[in-house]
């Protein structure tokens, strides 16, 4: 706490300070403010999140990657407005997010459980856009993008569990990419498919991104794949989270699996991801969060 | 399907029913037992106690009223079951008093509801739908409790809320445990039925069957076994073809899930 009042003098008194980019007042996508999440339980209560605070500008994609149990999940579901802080808040746009809002989409990492298995990978992509209301032509047309997109345009009338866990998480992704988002969440998408696949489906990501401009923040646990994906990685402590390191993935822009990989580059960003994770795990934590 | 397969199928459904009658119609060939019937005479009689004005005054109503009963179970129970699945508040109130009321058996009911209602169709229908409603009720709470949470979180960040939700990802989902409930309440539905005719009734096939017997017209009263059979059959057959366009998409989940 002593080192506090000499270079961080514009932090409210006691609260400990944020080690993520914050941006000026309206110029942030998404914002995290003072995040704290603590769960009751019958064994007491437990402190999941301390205090995040991070911003996300327009068209960013970030990678927040953790130690196991460092409360990702429940940070993720928090800034999707499925579950209500403790303290702090999620901005979106500059809007309190008190529940699901309407420019945001999550794909999970459980694809064979966030898809309708009673529909078929059409009705599923279209269901959030029919349920907004949007008008059937506009509709076919989105769904259609969306599909050629992920490179599924050939199975819109197989149902998804006759499809493998790398398509049917494409799926997801069509899903999201037709609902239109600002920002796109996505929850360790990658986590249950096999390497290949994951592969592709990172190179799918940025593919998507770019196209759309869209706001991702990518939440996963392989450091590879975070350095990877990123313009910028947010490392978060073990439990009770607090961000360990707030850091700028300088590769260049243009990325592929082989090259971008082979970087010298690269591979120091992921020894240094790497090295904090393991200091996470050890119990280190930033000075200001003691 | 190919002729062949077809036929075969054909022959294993009516191989086992035609060695039951065979054997039938080889214990009666000399034995003269008055309360057994052969299975000429049967038939015989079959189509002279059914086949006349009987359907129109016995047969039709009965099934009238089973029809009324089971889909107004169906119907209040998977409303009912909705209800109580999604709101935790209320499935702590009744679930005691439905565990009271279910293990109430029906057939009790009916002097009460004889006394309440009179001898009228809508008591029998009461007493079908009394019996009918407790699977398609609990089944259905059970269903909806039982909705994947990452599903409906997947649901709620797309905005389906409120009724979408309920037609979208709450009944689908718990399709597969209604048709289970609808599947018992179908076979209680007949045996209600039957029994809600048997007191102080003066018509429908509970009656006419009992009538029989008191008269001992013995081989009538056998086709009034037989009809009920076949009507459950028939039950049968309908819930299956229904079940299996339902729950298309469950039947092919689950091959493929036991195929991994």
């Amino acid at each position: 706490m002593q080192s506090e009042t000499t270079d961080k003098t514009t932090m409210p008194a006691g609260s400990p300070a944020p080690a993520g980019r914050t941006l000026p007042e309206g110029q942030a996508m998404l914002s995290v403010r003072n995040l704290k999440k603590v769960y009751q339980t019958d064994g007491g209560p437990i402190e999941a999140v301390r205090n995040l605070t991070f911003d996300l500008r327009a068209g960013e994609l970030a990678c927040l990657v953790g130690p196991s149990g460092s409360g990702k999940t429940t940070l993720l579901k928090c800034i999707s407005g499925l579950m209500a802080p403790t303290e702090g808040q999620v901005l979106l746009d500059g809007a309190v997010v008190s529940g699901p809002p309407k420019k945001m989409a999550v794909v999970f990492q459980e694809y064979g459980r966030s898809l309708f298995p009673w529909m078929r990978v059409r009705e599923n992509v279209e269901l959030p856009l029919k349920n907004q209301g949007v008008p059937k032509a506009e509709r076919d047309k989105l769904v259609d993008e969306a599909l050629e997109a992920v490179g599924l345009s050939h199975v819109p009338m197989s149902y998804p569990w006759q499809l493998s866990g790398g398509m049917q998480q494409r799926v997801a992704i069509a899903r999201a990419v037709a609902y239109q988002p600002e920002v796109l969440l996505m929850d360790e998408p990658f986590a249950a498919v096999d390497a290949q696949t994951r592969a592709d489906l990172e190179d799918l990501i940025r593919t998507v991104w770019k196209k759309l401009g869209v706001t991702v923040l990518f939440v996963t646990h392989d450091i590879d794949e975070s350095v990877y994906l990123g313009q910028r990685v947010i490392i978060l402590s073990s439990s009770p989270t607090v961000i360990q390191e707030d850091l700028v993935i300088d590769l260049p822009e243009e990325r592929d699996q082989l090259n971008t990989r082979a970087l010298p580059r690269f591979t120091e960003l992921r020894h240094h991801v790497y090295e904090q994770i393991q200091l996470a795990k050890q119990g280190h934590r930033p000075a200001a969060a003691h | 399907m190919k002729p062949a397969n077809i036929l075969k199928a054909l022959l294993y459904a009516v191989g086992l029913p035609a060695v039951l009658v065979l054997i039938w119609w080889a214990a009666t060939l000399g034995a003269k037992n008055f309360f057994v019937p052969t299975p000429g005479t049967l038939l015989s009689t079959f189509a002279e106690t059914w086949f006349g004005e009987r359907i129109v005054s016995d047969v039709l109503p009965s099934l009238g009223r089973l029809v009324v009963g089971v889909v107004a179970a169906i119907v209040l129970g998977i409303v009912a079951g909705l209800l109580i699945g999604s709101v935790k508040w209320l499935r702590a109130l009744t679930e005691p008093v439905l565990e009271f009321f279910r293990a109430v058996p029906p057939p009790v009911l009916v002097p009460v509801l004889m006394l309440l209602m009179g001898i009228t169709d809508s008591m029998k229908v009461v007493v079908i739908i009394s019996g009918c409603i407790w699977p398609v009720l609990l089944n259905t709470i059970e269903g909806v409790r039982a909705i994947d949470p990452v599903l409906s979180d997947s649901s709620h960040t797309y905005g389906i809320t409120g009724a979408a939700r309920v037609r979208y990802l709450v009944l689908p989902s718990a399709g597969p445990q209604i048709m289970a409930g609808v599947r018992q309440c179908l076979s209680i539905g007949l045996i209600l039925m039957v029994i809600s005719e048997m007191f102080a009734s003066s018509s429908g096939l509970g009656f006419t069957i009992v009538q029989f017997q008191r008269s001992f017209a013995i081989p009538e009263m056998w086709s009034g076994i037989v009809i009920l059979g076949l009507i459950g059959v028939a039950m049968s057959f309908i819930f299956q073809f229904t079940e299996r366009r339902i729950l298309r998409w469950y039947h092919g989940l689950r091959e493929v899930e036991n195929a991994v």
